[in-house]
């Protein structure tokens, strides 16, 4: 083959990385008479006198094409594109053999990786004589953010957008937000009380006219890519006009159906039409359509009757909303194990084994006791065992720690004592008290004659209407059995159950645990593999209120940072179709997951919105007339490439 | 005579060729017959490229992507999956072994299991011997 591009070849030491394998000296002499190719090499192509290098050879000879074999393009094909450009090279017209990760480091013999990596530079060189000089886009970002969850991270990140005077969307598929922590009574290590420091924020939320809250509601569907996203989000039917309800309550006191109430995990009632709990945002009630008498029979209507702003509305329908947002935040979240899988704890067989967070609703002033920790038969306890690592730490269930069930059963402990003193008995695996001020917890409801016991217990059973805990003490090396009278269990914090359906719909990998996997554990802990997605608190993995907060933080700076760009640069690498070949069979059209392909009837063709295009090829490889190609990757550099490196 | 085994591999940029750099990374030796090609997404590889890569003297080819669900352009990898069977139909009518061509799902993370793959993969195509095609046209 005759090359008429002048092609540079510019082969990197790094270090002894590669030169320590590779024989380049040889390589090159070999080569060296080779028309049209121009071989240089330098002991770090990617340090500022190796850049200035390949710019000076650049001007100097002319050179048309660039090939530069060193690490990964993953780690500096950027740089190289950039060395190009200055040099006024397209970056397009740039190729990178990968001779270090790929050659180098895998090959034990030198003979053979120097064999490779001459293998893999020709086939380069063969690529880089068919490629294109091609053109990067710039598009607007939409500079507006999504936040789905409002729980306590997803209120922090929305009022730290709104703050930055940034537009947000918080997204809560409850009629309130507030999530878990709404539920709690006091947070640890500082006992302060939970709604004191979150109801706050709450109205905060309500009140900041950068921020539009969207409670019951739910994203269902996301298109687009990082500046551009688009989310469909349905709004369900509330049955309460929100702007005519003032919250008086009084359609709740005409309601004449009782059911359980979820936000106090069933252990009071509710009526139909509800407000979740006091402090909700929004304050205003919501009708629970499946058990509404007007909805499942077609009578009552008390609430409307009764209503004296009219705000009960029947007919309301959900409602879809289509928005364009530039980034997205997903903090969505955790939902507790359920202890039930434990057949031997006997949750829900014995009516005295509680969750932990069931006990924070008793505990809880505004839960069902007015906060007051009773047995089921009203009688307060005088004895009560804790459980430790219900489901964590557990080969059969959750292998990994929740890391705040430690601390928030030193809590209860505290909390019980103080309210009942009653003997408190903690069966505990270990003790990890990482978080600060929890060592010191630790020595305070010691002092207070909280015992533990180190060891999972086996078996609880009912003996004369009291639970046996039955468990080794591990550390004195017998088996105790421990009569209570109310045994609370410290579940593992489990993915929220519509996180394989959002990693679905936002292309999100999750982790071996079931949680959102983070783009890197140490330096990127609240951005994800796709661009301009973040996450923030329990839906990326167990954690406490600071940390959850911390990591919304992160995940609000990151985004505030993305859309203040203004502009993103889009990759040139789309599809393109040459329309003379193209018969209009439609296979490519069914294909594509962006609908960039459409079939045009009239002309009988397939049209291509290259601005719907993300450059993956399924097409291409699926055309048989082959009017498709893919810029950077069409089939003549692909087979240059094979032919190069047989 | 010493055969030359000659291994082909088009990895998917984002899962499988991030694991191919793990495995370098991780110093982690296989044989060097197996060389590698980077393409945007496995869905990129034609039947064409691969009938060409066993033309041009690859004796064995392989394809890997994202595991499923994994994929970043959603369902690249399924259907790479599935043209791969097709293709091995085809080539077992066209007198050429099917296991000499085949897909593997490995992610950014799976440097070893990329090196599993690359050594079991080549002890395969070995055990069977060079393709002996007519080169070329």
């Amino acid at each position: 083959m005759k090359i008429k591009e002048r092609v540079g070849v510019f082969i990197c030491h790094c270090g002894t990385n590669i030169a320590g394998k590779v024989d380049i000296k040889n390589l090159i002499q070999k080569n060296s008479d080779k028309e049209n190719l121009f071989f240089f090499d330098y002991p770090y192509f990617c340090s500022q006198p190796g850049q200035a290098l390949i710019k000076e050879k650049i001007n100097q000879l002319n050179l048309t094409r660039i090939v530069v074999a060193a690490c990964s393009p993953s780690l500096h094909e950027k740089t190289f594109h950039k060395v190009a450009q200055e040099a006024g090279i397209n970056p397009y017209l740039v190729s990178c053999a990968n001779i270090r990760e790929q050659c180098s480091w895998v090959t034990e013999d030198k003979e053979e990786a120097t064999e490779k990596a001459e293998k893999i530079i020709f086939s380069h060189i063969n690529r880089v004589i068919y490629q294109e000089p091609l053109f990067v886009k710039e598009v607007e970002i939409t500079p507006r953010v999504l936040v789905i969850g409002g729980g306590i991270s997803g209120i922090e990140a929305a009022l730290k957008i709104a703050h930055a005077g940034k537009e947000v969307y918080l997204v809560e598929k409850e009629p309130s937000i507030g999530g878990h922590m709404a539920k709690l009574d006091k947070t640890f290590p500082t006992l302060d009380c939970a709604s004191c420091i979150l109801t706050p924020k709450m109205v905060e939320v309500r009140e900041n006219k950068n921020i539009k809250l969207l409670t019951y509601s739910e994203v269902e569907e996301v298109s687009g890519f990082v500046g551009n996203f688009e989310a469909k989000i349905r709004k369900k039917a509330r049955s309460v006009n929100l702007l005519k309800c003032t919250g008086c309550g009084i359609c709740i006191n005409k309601c004449p159906i009782k059911v359980d109430s979820e936000f106090d995990m069933g252990l009071s009632k509710r009526k139909a039409i509800y407000i979740p709990f006091p402090q909700a945002v929004p304050n205003a009630p919501v009708i629970d359509r499946k058990n509404c008498l007007w909805f499942t029979k077609n009578k009552c209507g008390l609430c409307k009757k009764f209503c004296p702003f009219s705000a009960i509305d029947y007919d309301m329908q959900d409602e879809i909303i289509v928005e364009k947002f530039g980034a997205i935040i997903v903090a969505t979240g955790f939902s507790l194990f359920d202890p039930e899988l434990i057949y031997q704890y006997g949750y829900k067989r014995f009516p005295n084994v509680f969750t932990s967070l069931e006990i924070e609703r008793l505990l809880s002033p505004t839960g069902p006791t007015l906060g007051e920790i009773v047995l089921k038969n009203g009688e307060i306890p005088k004895e009560v065992a804790i459980i430790h690592c219900v489901g964590s730490r557990d080969e059969n269930y959750k292998p990994y720690c929740s890391a705040i069930c430690c601390l928030y059963s030193l809590k209860l402990s505290y909390l019980i004592k103080e309210k009942t003193k009653a003997n408190i008995y903690n069966f505990y695996i270990d003790l990890r008290l990482t978080r600060k001020g929890g060592e010191e917890f630790y020595n305070r409801v010691l002092e207070e004659g909280v015992e533990f016991i180190r060891g999972k217990p086996a078996n609880i059973k009912m003996q004369d209407d009291k639970l046996v805990v039955e468990c080794e003490d591990t550390l004195l090396g017998k088996i105790r059995r421990v009569k209570v009278d109310m045994v609370i269990l410290s579940p593992a914090i489990c993915p929220e159950k519509s996180t394989p359906f959002l990693s679905r719909i936002l292309g999100l990998s999750l982790s071996q645990d079931g949680f959102f996997q983070e783009k890197h554990p140490k330096l990127a802990p609240a951005s994800t593999m796709v661009e301009g997605i973040y996450i923030a608190g329990c839906c990326q993995g167990p954690k406490d209120i600071p940390e959850s907060v911390a990591q919304a933080g992160l995940a609000a700076a990151e985004a505030i940072s993305l859309i203040d760009c203004k502009k993103i640069e889009i990759s040139p690498v789309v599809a393109e179709i040459n329309e003379d070949y193209c018969s209009g069979c439609c296979i490519c059209v069914n294909l594509c997951p962006y609908n960039a392909l459409e079939y045009d009837s009239e002309k009988n063709k397939v049209k291509l919105t290259q601005e719907k295009c993300f450059g993956c090829g399924v097409c291409v490889s699926a055309c048989f007339a082959g009017a498709l190609s893919l810029k950077n990757y069409r089939e003549q550099e692909i087979l240059a490439q094979i032919e190069g490196i047989l | 005579m010493k055969e030359n085994i000659k291994i082909l591999g088009f990895l998917c940029q984002w899962c499988a060729y991030q694991g191919a750099d793990l495995a370098g990374t991780s110093r982690l030796i296989y044989p060097a017959e197996v060389k590698l090609i980077k393409v945007p997404c496995s869905g990129r590889v034609s039947a064409h490229i691969i009938f060409k890569a066993f033309q041009k003297g690859a004796d064995g080819v392989f394809v890997a992507g994202c595991h499923i669900g994994d994929c970043h352009f959603k369902c690249g990898n399924i259907i790479a999956e599935k043209r791969i069977k097709v293709i091995k139909a085809i080539l077992d009518s066209l007198g050429i072994e099917p296991i000499r061509l085949d897909f593997f799902f490995i992610s950014a993370s799976e440097g070893l299991k990329f090196k599993k793959v690359a050594e079991e993969f080549y002890a395969q195509i070995k055990k069977m011997g060079s393709l002996n095609l007519n080169h070329g046209r």
